[in-house]
Protein backbone atom coordinates (compact mmCIF):
# COMPACT_ATOMS: atom_id res chain seq x y z
CA UNK A 1 0.00 0.00 0.00
CA UNK A 2 1.42 3.44 -0.88
CA UNK A 3 1.61 5.69 2.10
CA UNK A 4 3.43 9.26 0.60
CA UNK A 5 3.37 12.93 1.51
CA UNK A 6 3.82 15.14 -0.61
CA UNK A 7 6.06 18.70 1.28
CA UNK A 8 6.55 22.15 -0.79
CA UNK A 9 8.19 24.34 1.99
CA UNK A 10 8.71 28.15 1.09
CA UNK A 11 12.41 27.78 3.01
CA UNK A 12 15.31 25.97 2.11
CA UNK A 13 15.63 25.27 5.70
CA UNK A 14 12.68 23.53 5.98
CA UNK A 15 13.46 21.78 3.25
CA UNK A 16 16.57 20.37 4.31
CA UNK A 17 15.41 19.73 7.58
CA UNK A 18 12.42 17.17 5.90
CA UNK A 19 14.49 15.72 3.92
CA UNK A 20 17.15 14.90 7.09
CA UNK A 21 14.55 13.34 9.58
CA UNK A 22 12.92 11.41 6.69
CA UNK A 23 12.61 7.91 7.76
CA UNK A 24 11.89 5.30 4.25
CA UNK A 25 12.61 6.24 0.76
CA UNK A 26 12.25 10.01 -0.07
CA UNK A 27 12.82 12.12 -3.23
CA UNK A 28 13.42 15.84 -3.97
CA UNK A 29 10.68 17.44 -6.78
CA UNK A 30 12.07 19.58 -9.13
CA UNK A 31 10.44 19.43 -12.61
CA UNK A 32 9.75 16.00 -11.89
CA UNK A 33 10.62 14.66 -15.61
CA UNK A 34 12.77 11.25 -14.14
CA UNK A 35 11.43 11.11 -10.72
CA UNK A 36 7.36 11.08 -12.21
CA UNK A 37 8.37 8.98 -14.38
CA UNK A 38 10.17 6.61 -11.86
CA UNK A 39 7.20 6.81 -9.71
CA UNK A 40 4.79 6.28 -12.67
CA UNK A 41 6.51 2.93 -13.51
CA UNK A 42 7.18 1.53 -10.18
CA UNK A 43 10.87 1.92 -9.83
CA UNK A 44 10.87 3.93 -7.23
CA UNK A 45 8.06 3.85 -4.30
CA UNK A 46 9.09 7.10 -2.24
CA UNK A 47 7.79 7.76 1.25
CA UNK A 48 8.13 11.21 1.10
CA UNK A 49 8.59 14.17 -1.64
CA UNK A 50 9.67 17.08 -1.30
CA UNK A 51 8.73 19.89 -3.44
CA UNK A 52 11.56 22.49 -3.94
CA UNK A 53 10.36 25.02 -6.71
CA UNK A 54 8.82 27.04 -4.02
CA UNK A 55 11.97 28.31 -2.04
CA UNK A 56 12.94 31.63 -3.89
CA UNK A 57 16.99 30.49 -4.43
CA UNK A 58 16.28 27.93 -6.47
CA UNK A 59 14.29 29.95 -8.54
CA UNK A 60 16.62 32.81 -9.71
CA UNK A 61 18.87 33.64 -12.45
CA UNK A 62 21.04 36.30 -10.83
CA UNK A 63 24.98 37.70 -11.62
CA UNK A 64 27.19 36.87 -8.89
CA UNK A 65 30.65 38.61 -9.14
CA UNK A 66 30.46 39.06 -12.35
CA UNK A 67 29.31 35.18 -13.31
CA UNK A 68 26.19 33.63 -12.99
CA UNK A 69 24.25 31.75 -10.57
CA UNK A 70 21.24 29.79 -11.74
CA UNK A 71 18.82 28.41 -9.14
CA UNK A 72 18.96 24.39 -9.37
CA UNK A 73 14.39 24.46 -10.28
CA UNK A 74 15.16 26.70 -12.80
CA UNK A 75 13.13 25.32 -16.27
CA UNK A 76 15.09 25.00 -19.37
CA UNK A 77 12.34 26.96 -20.85
CA UNK A 78 13.42 29.56 -18.39
CA UNK A 79 17.42 29.14 -18.93
CA UNK A 80 16.92 29.18 -22.74
CA UNK A 81 14.81 32.72 -22.27
CA UNK A 82 17.67 34.31 -20.51
CA UNK A 83 19.10 36.05 -23.20
CA UNK A 84 22.50 37.17 -21.28
CA UNK A 85 22.88 33.64 -20.16
CA UNK A 86 22.24 32.51 -23.62
CA UNK A 87 24.59 35.00 -24.80
CA UNK A 88 27.47 34.24 -22.10
CA UNK A 89 26.90 30.05 -22.35
CA UNK A 90 25.61 29.37 -25.73
CA UNK A 91 27.59 25.65 -25.09
CA UNK A 92 25.15 25.36 -21.90
CA UNK A 93 22.34 26.35 -23.37
CA UNK A 94 22.85 24.03 -26.18
CA UNK A 95 22.94 21.00 -23.82
CA UNK A 96 19.58 22.41 -22.10
CA UNK A 97 18.04 22.27 -25.09
CA UNK A 98 18.27 18.92 -26.28
CA UNK A 99 17.24 17.62 -22.98
CA UNK A 100 13.38 16.66 -24.09
CA UNK A 101 10.51 18.25 -25.84
CA UNK A 102 9.07 21.54 -25.37
CA UNK A 103 7.16 20.26 -23.38
CA UNK A 104 9.76 18.42 -21.13
CA UNK A 105 12.03 21.82 -21.26
CA UNK A 106 8.71 23.89 -19.73
CA UNK A 107 9.65 21.26 -16.38
CA UNK A 108 12.78 19.81 -16.46
CA UNK A 109 15.62 21.43 -14.60
CA UNK A 110 19.60 21.38 -14.71
CA UNK A 111 19.70 20.66 -10.85
CA UNK A 112 17.32 17.51 -11.78
CA UNK A 113 19.42 16.57 -14.85
CA UNK A 114 22.52 16.08 -12.55
CA UNK A 115 21.36 14.74 -9.48
CA UNK A 116 19.77 12.06 -11.54
CA UNK A 117 23.06 10.89 -12.35
CA UNK A 118 22.23 9.43 -16.43
CA UNK A 119 26.18 9.43 -17.66
CA UNK A 120 23.76 10.74 -20.73
CA UNK A 121 22.57 13.81 -19.03
CA UNK A 122 22.40 16.18 -21.82
CA UNK A 123 23.08 19.49 -19.95
CA UNK A 124 25.89 17.70 -17.37
CA UNK A 125 29.27 18.03 -20.14
CA UNK A 126 28.39 21.56 -20.68
CA UNK A 127 28.42 22.43 -17.27
CA UNK A 128 31.31 20.48 -16.14
CA UNK A 129 33.39 22.19 -19.20
CA UNK A 130 32.25 25.48 -18.04
CA UNK A 131 33.64 24.90 -15.05
CA UNK A 132 30.61 25.21 -13.16
CA UNK A 133 29.93 24.98 -9.33
CA UNK A 134 27.18 23.36 -7.95
CA UNK A 135 26.16 24.64 -4.32
CA UNK A 136 24.88 22.40 -1.95
CA UNK A 137 22.37 23.02 1.76
CA UNK A 138 22.47 19.90 4.00
CA UNK A 139 21.82 19.90 7.51
CA UNK A 140 25.16 20.47 8.06
CA UNK A 141 25.92 23.93 6.64
CA UNK A 142 26.92 24.64 2.82
CA UNK A 143 29.16 23.30 0.35
CA UNK A 144 30.59 24.08 -3.12
CA UNK A 145 31.51 21.25 -5.25
CA UNK A 146 32.77 21.34 -8.80
CA UNK A 147 29.52 19.87 -11.09
CA UNK A 148 31.80 16.75 -11.75
CA UNK A 149 31.91 15.87 -7.78
CA UNK A 150 28.07 14.85 -7.71
CA UNK A 151 27.21 12.06 -9.92
CA UNK A 152 29.45 8.63 -8.78
CA UNK A 153 27.59 6.45 -10.73
CA UNK A 154 24.57 5.78 -13.00
CA UNK A 155 21.60 7.59 -10.60
CA UNK A 156 24.09 7.69 -7.67
CA UNK A 157 25.52 11.14 -6.26
CA UNK A 158 27.49 11.80 -3.22
CA UNK A 159 24.89 14.22 -2.21
CA UNK A 160 24.21 13.34 2.13
CA UNK A 161 21.36 12.38 3.65
CA UNK A 162 19.02 16.07 3.71
CA UNK A 163 21.22 17.36 1.05
CA UNK A 164 20.14 19.36 -1.94
CA UNK A 165 21.68 20.75 -5.36
CA UNK A 166 20.91 24.90 -4.85
CA UNK A 167 22.23 26.62 -7.45
CA UNK A 168 25.13 26.72 -10.06
CA UNK A 169 27.71 29.29 -10.33
CA UNK A 170 29.38 29.76 -13.60
CA UNK A 171 32.25 31.91 -13.67
CA UNK A 172 32.99 35.24 -14.87
CA UNK A 173 33.60 35.25 -19.19
CA UNK A 174 36.99 36.53 -19.98
CA UNK A 175 36.75 37.91 -23.68
CA UNK A 176 37.48 35.60 -26.27
CA UNK A 177 35.82 32.25 -24.89
CA UNK A 178 33.19 30.06 -26.40
CA UNK A 179 31.99 26.75 -25.58
CA UNK A 180 29.76 24.20 -27.18
CA UNK A 181 27.82 21.08 -26.56
CA UNK A 182 27.37 18.39 -29.12
CA UNK A 183 25.78 14.84 -29.06
CA UNK A 184 25.12 12.11 -31.47
CA UNK A 185 21.83 10.39 -31.04
CA UNK A 186 20.67 8.40 -34.19
CA UNK A 187 17.35 11.28 -34.43
CA UNK A 188 17.19 14.87 -34.56
CA UNK A 189 15.26 14.97 -31.14
CA UNK A 190 13.37 13.16 -28.44
CA UNK A 191 16.36 10.76 -28.11
CA UNK A 192 19.07 9.88 -25.53
CA UNK A 193 23.01 10.70 -26.38
CA UNK A 194 25.34 7.76 -27.20
CA UNK A 195 28.18 10.43 -26.83
CA UNK A 196 27.83 13.73 -25.79
CA UNK A 197 30.87 15.95 -25.48
CA UNK A 198 31.30 19.67 -23.91
CA UNK A 199 34.11 21.83 -24.78
CA UNK A 200 35.10 26.09 -23.74
CA UNK A 201 37.85 27.50 -24.58
CA UNK A 202 39.49 30.33 -23.73
CA UNK A 203 41.64 32.45 -25.84
CA UNK A 204 44.21 35.24 -26.04
CA UNK A 205 44.12 38.39 -28.39
CA UNK A 206 46.70 36.56 -30.55
CA UNK A 207 44.02 33.61 -31.12
CA UNK A 208 46.01 31.54 -28.52
CA UNK A 209 44.01 29.12 -26.24
CA UNK A 210 44.68 29.88 -22.95
CA UNK A 211 42.52 27.56 -21.32
CA UNK A 212 39.98 24.34 -22.15
CA UNK A 213 37.98 22.01 -20.82
CA UNK A 214 36.76 19.35 -21.83
CA UNK A 215 33.92 16.98 -20.95
CA UNK A 216 32.33 13.83 -22.72
CA UNK A 217 29.30 12.30 -21.48
CA UNK A 218 27.45 8.91 -22.25
CA UNK A 219 31.03 7.02 -22.71
CA UNK A 220 31.44 6.22 -18.84
CA UNK A 221 29.42 5.65 -15.57
CA UNK A 222 29.67 9.34 -14.40
CA UNK A 223 30.19 12.03 -16.87
CA UNK A 224 33.80 12.95 -17.06
CA UNK A 225 36.21 15.57 -17.33
CA UNK A 226 39.09 14.81 -19.47
CA UNK A 227 42.02 16.65 -18.50
CA UNK A 228 44.51 15.81 -20.73
CA UNK A 229 41.79 16.71 -23.93
CA UNK A 230 41.76 20.35 -22.48
CA UNK A 231 45.87 20.02 -22.24
CA UNK A 232 45.35 18.90 -25.83
CA UNK A 233 44.26 22.33 -26.77
CA UNK A 234 45.85 24.94 -23.91
CA UNK A 235 48.84 26.81 -25.85
CA UNK A 236 47.67 26.25 -29.39
CA UNK A 237 45.72 28.06 -32.05
CA UNK A 238 42.75 24.67 -31.95
CA UNK A 239 44.58 23.70 -35.45
CA UNK A 240 45.22 20.77 -36.70
CA UNK A 241 47.10 18.48 -35.13
CA UNK A 242 45.66 19.73 -31.89
CA UNK A 243 42.34 18.52 -32.75
CA UNK A 244 43.86 15.47 -33.26
CA UNK A 245 45.38 15.31 -30.13
CA UNK A 246 42.22 16.12 -28.91
CA UNK A 247 40.55 13.67 -30.51
CA UNK A 248 43.07 10.84 -29.22
CA UNK A 249 42.62 11.93 -25.39
CA UNK A 250 38.64 12.08 -25.92
CA UNK A 251 38.71 8.81 -27.09
CA UNK A 252 41.56 7.05 -24.53
CA UNK A 253 39.10 8.60 -21.75
CA UNK A 254 36.84 6.49 -22.71
CA UNK A 255 35.19 3.26 -20.98
CA UNK A 256 31.48 3.06 -22.62
CA UNK A 257 29.31 0.49 -22.32
CA UNK A 258 27.69 -1.71 -25.24
CA UNK A 259 24.27 -1.17 -25.65
CA UNK A 260 21.44 -0.92 -28.37
CA UNK A 261 21.88 2.88 -28.34
CA UNK A 262 25.70 2.50 -29.44
CA UNK A 263 28.44 -0.51 -29.05
CA UNK A 264 31.94 0.25 -27.58
CA UNK A 265 33.87 0.68 -30.17
CA UNK A 266 31.38 3.02 -31.67
CA UNK A 267 31.18 5.22 -28.95
CA UNK A 268 34.97 5.51 -28.61
CA UNK A 269 35.61 6.50 -32.67
CA UNK A 270 32.36 8.69 -31.92
CA UNK A 271 34.23 10.77 -29.08
CA UNK A 272 36.84 11.82 -31.34
CA UNK A 273 35.37 12.83 -33.70
CA UNK A 274 32.21 14.84 -32.08
CA UNK A 275 34.68 16.43 -29.66
CA UNK A 276 37.11 17.66 -32.80
CA UNK A 277 33.48 19.13 -33.68
CA UNK A 278 33.01 20.81 -30.62
CA UNK A 279 36.21 22.59 -30.24
CA UNK A 280 35.50 23.60 -33.42
CA UNK A 281 32.32 25.47 -32.77
CA UNK A 282 33.88 26.61 -29.53
CA UNK A 283 36.64 28.37 -31.09
CA UNK A 284 34.32 30.28 -33.51
CA UNK A 285 32.24 31.47 -30.64
CA UNK A 286 35.43 32.52 -28.84
CA UNK A 287 36.72 34.62 -31.72
CA UNK A 288 32.73 36.43 -31.80
CA UNK A 289 33.10 36.65 -28.10
CA UNK A 290 34.16 40.31 -26.98
CA UNK B 1 -3.69 5.18 2.23
CA UNK B 2 -1.83 8.25 1.75
CA UNK B 3 -3.68 11.33 3.28
CA UNK B 4 -5.64 13.46 0.16
CA UNK B 5 -4.34 17.18 -0.38
CA UNK B 6 -6.97 19.95 -0.81
CA UNK B 7 -6.54 21.96 -4.46
CA UNK B 8 -7.48 25.00 -5.81
CA UNK B 9 -6.83 26.00 -9.00
CA UNK B 10 -8.15 27.20 -12.56
CA UNK B 11 -8.79 25.22 -15.63
CA UNK B 12 -9.46 27.51 -19.16
CA UNK B 13 -11.02 30.33 -16.68
CA UNK B 14 -13.30 28.21 -14.25
CA UNK B 15 -12.04 27.59 -10.63
CA UNK B 16 -11.71 23.96 -9.10
CA UNK B 17 -11.51 22.54 -6.18
CA UNK B 18 -10.36 18.90 -6.11
CA UNK B 19 -8.84 16.41 -3.40
CA UNK B 20 -6.12 14.05 -4.56
CA UNK B 21 -3.41 12.04 -3.25
CA UNK B 22 -0.28 12.77 -3.89
CA UNK B 23 1.18 10.27 -6.64
CA UNK B 24 -1.67 11.33 -8.90
CA UNK B 25 -1.25 13.07 -11.63
CA UNK B 26 -2.55 16.44 -13.14
CA UNK B 27 -3.69 14.02 -15.92
CA UNK B 28 -5.22 11.69 -13.51
CA UNK B 29 -7.33 14.27 -12.22
CA UNK B 30 -7.81 16.40 -15.44
CA UNK B 31 -9.96 13.40 -16.96
CA UNK B 32 -10.80 11.42 -14.01
CA UNK B 33 -12.44 13.94 -11.50
CA UNK B 34 -13.21 17.32 -13.98
CA UNK B 35 -14.02 15.25 -16.64
CA UNK B 36 -12.46 17.13 -18.90
CA UNK B 37 -11.24 14.35 -21.41
CA UNK B 38 -10.00 15.91 -24.10
CA UNK B 39 -6.78 15.82 -22.85
CA UNK B 40 -5.25 11.98 -23.63
CA UNK B 41 -2.62 9.71 -21.75
CA UNK B 42 -0.87 8.20 -24.52
CA UNK B 43 2.61 6.89 -23.35
CA UNK B 44 2.46 7.91 -19.64
CA UNK B 45 6.70 8.84 -19.37
CA UNK B 46 6.01 12.60 -21.29
CA UNK B 47 7.73 10.94 -24.72
CA UNK B 48 4.44 11.13 -26.49
CA UNK B 49 2.48 14.56 -25.59
CA UNK B 50 -1.04 13.83 -25.56
CA UNK B 51 -1.42 15.11 -22.79
CA UNK B 52 0.06 18.46 -23.76
CA UNK B 53 -1.69 21.00 -21.62
CA UNK B 54 -0.87 24.70 -20.66
CA UNK B 55 0.27 25.47 -16.68
CA UNK B 56 0.32 29.41 -15.89
CA UNK B 57 1.24 29.86 -19.69
CA UNK B 58 4.41 27.09 -20.22
CA UNK B 59 2.97 24.26 -22.12
CA UNK B 60 4.08 20.71 -20.21
CA UNK B 61 3.07 16.56 -20.16
CA UNK B 62 0.01 16.88 -17.51
CA UNK B 63 1.35 13.15 -17.09
CA UNK B 64 4.47 14.17 -15.62
CA UNK B 65 3.15 16.91 -12.86
CA UNK B 66 1.72 15.40 -9.76
CA UNK B 67 -2.05 16.87 -9.39
CA UNK B 68 -1.20 18.57 -6.33
CA UNK B 69 1.21 21.00 -7.92
CA UNK B 70 -1.31 22.38 -9.65
CA UNK B 71 -2.89 24.33 -6.41
CA UNK B 72 -2.86 28.12 -7.25
CA UNK B 73 -1.98 27.61 -10.75
CA UNK B 74 -3.64 28.47 -14.12
CA UNK B 75 -4.54 25.26 -16.51
CA UNK B 76 -5.41 25.93 -19.90
CA UNK B 77 -6.47 22.19 -21.70
CA UNK B 78 -8.21 21.76 -25.22
CA UNK B 79 -11.48 22.34 -24.11
CA UNK B 80 -10.78 26.14 -23.51
CA UNK B 81 -9.72 25.96 -26.87
CA UNK B 82 -12.91 26.90 -28.91
CA UNK B 83 -14.74 29.89 -28.00
CA UNK B 84 -17.99 28.36 -27.48
CA UNK B 85 -19.17 27.19 -30.90
CA UNK B 86 -16.66 28.93 -32.49
CA UNK B 87 -13.25 26.66 -32.95
CA UNK B 88 -10.04 28.54 -33.23
CA UNK B 89 -8.45 28.73 -36.57
CA UNK B 90 -6.44 25.86 -36.01
CA UNK B 91 -9.07 23.92 -35.12
CA UNK B 92 -10.67 24.98 -37.90
CA UNK B 93 -7.41 24.10 -40.08
CA UNK B 94 -6.75 20.39 -38.84
CA UNK B 95 -10.63 19.70 -40.22
CA UNK B 96 -10.15 21.20 -43.67
CA UNK B 97 -7.08 19.53 -44.46
CA UNK B 98 -7.32 16.49 -42.32
CA UNK B 99 -4.75 17.16 -39.73
CA UNK B 100 -6.50 14.49 -37.61
CA UNK B 101 -6.73 10.84 -38.14
CA UNK B 102 -7.44 8.73 -35.35
CA UNK B 103 -8.12 11.73 -33.18
CA UNK B 104 -6.10 10.93 -30.33
CA UNK B 105 -2.55 12.68 -30.55
CA UNK B 106 -4.50 15.87 -31.50
CA UNK B 107 -5.60 17.45 -28.78
CA UNK B 108 -2.09 17.69 -27.51
CA UNK B 109 -0.68 18.70 -30.61
CA UNK B 110 -3.34 21.63 -30.94
CA UNK B 111 -2.30 22.88 -27.58
CA UNK B 112 1.48 22.84 -28.64
CA UNK B 113 0.88 24.99 -31.95
CA UNK B 114 -1.16 27.23 -30.49
CA UNK B 115 1.41 27.84 -27.73
CA UNK B 116 4.22 28.00 -30.83
CA UNK B 117 1.44 30.42 -32.89
CA UNK B 118 1.32 33.00 -29.73
CA UNK B 119 5.02 32.76 -29.80
CA UNK B 120 5.60 33.03 -33.14
CA UNK B 121 2.88 33.76 -35.57
CA UNK B 122 5.41 32.73 -38.95
CA UNK B 123 7.09 29.75 -38.45
CA UNK B 124 9.45 28.42 -41.13
CA UNK B 125 7.92 24.26 -42.03
CA UNK B 126 11.26 23.14 -39.73
CA UNK B 127 10.27 25.38 -37.02
CA UNK B 128 7.03 23.73 -37.05
CA UNK B 129 8.88 20.00 -36.70
CA UNK B 130 10.97 20.76 -34.01
CA UNK B 131 9.04 22.99 -32.09
CA UNK B 132 5.92 19.40 -32.18
CA UNK B 133 9.05 17.17 -32.08
CA UNK B 134 7.40 15.32 -28.57
CA UNK B 135 4.02 15.63 -29.87
CA UNK B 136 4.17 11.57 -31.59
CA UNK B 137 1.24 10.81 -33.78
CA UNK B 138 1.00 7.02 -34.65
CA UNK B 139 -1.08 6.95 -37.59
CA UNK B 140 2.26 8.91 -38.64
CA UNK B 141 -0.04 11.68 -40.30
CA UNK B 142 2.69 14.79 -39.73
CA UNK B 143 2.76 16.06 -42.85
CA UNK B 144 -0.85 17.16 -42.96
CA UNK B 145 -0.61 18.21 -39.74
CA UNK B 146 2.72 20.40 -40.83
CA UNK B 147 0.24 21.91 -43.37
CA UNK B 148 -2.53 22.43 -41.25
CA UNK B 149 -0.72 24.52 -38.56
CA UNK B 150 0.99 26.93 -41.51
CA UNK B 151 -2.28 26.77 -43.34
CA UNK B 152 -4.02 28.13 -39.54
CA UNK B 153 -0.60 30.21 -38.79
CA UNK B 154 -1.43 32.17 -42.38
CA UNK B 155 -5.06 32.97 -41.75
CA UNK B 156 -4.38 34.14 -38.31
CA UNK B 157 -1.83 36.55 -39.92
CA UNK B 158 -4.39 37.74 -42.17
CA UNK B 159 -2.01 36.35 -44.97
Amino acid sequence: MISLKYEAPSSLGDAIALLARASGTSRVLAGGTDVIVQMETDLIEPDLVVDIKKIPELREIAMENGGFRVGAAVTGMELTHHQAFCNAWPGVVDGVKLIGSMQIKGRATMGGNLCNASPAADSVPALIAAGAIARVAGPDGTRDVPVEGIAIGPGKTSLRKGEIVVSFLLPPRPPHSGDAYLRMTPRTEMDIAVVGVGVNVTLDADGVCTAARVSLGAVAPTVLLVEEAGAALAGTRLDGPALERLAQAAAAACRPIDDKRGTREYRIKVAGVLARRAAALALERARQHQ
Amino acid sequence: MSRKYHVATTVNGDEYEYLCEPQQTLLDILRDELMLTGTKEGCGTGDCGACTVMVDGTMICSCLMLAVEADGRKVETIEGMAKGEELHPLQRSFLELNGSQCGICTPGILIAAKALLDRNPDPTETEVRYWLAGNLCRCTGYDKIIRSVLAAAREMRGA
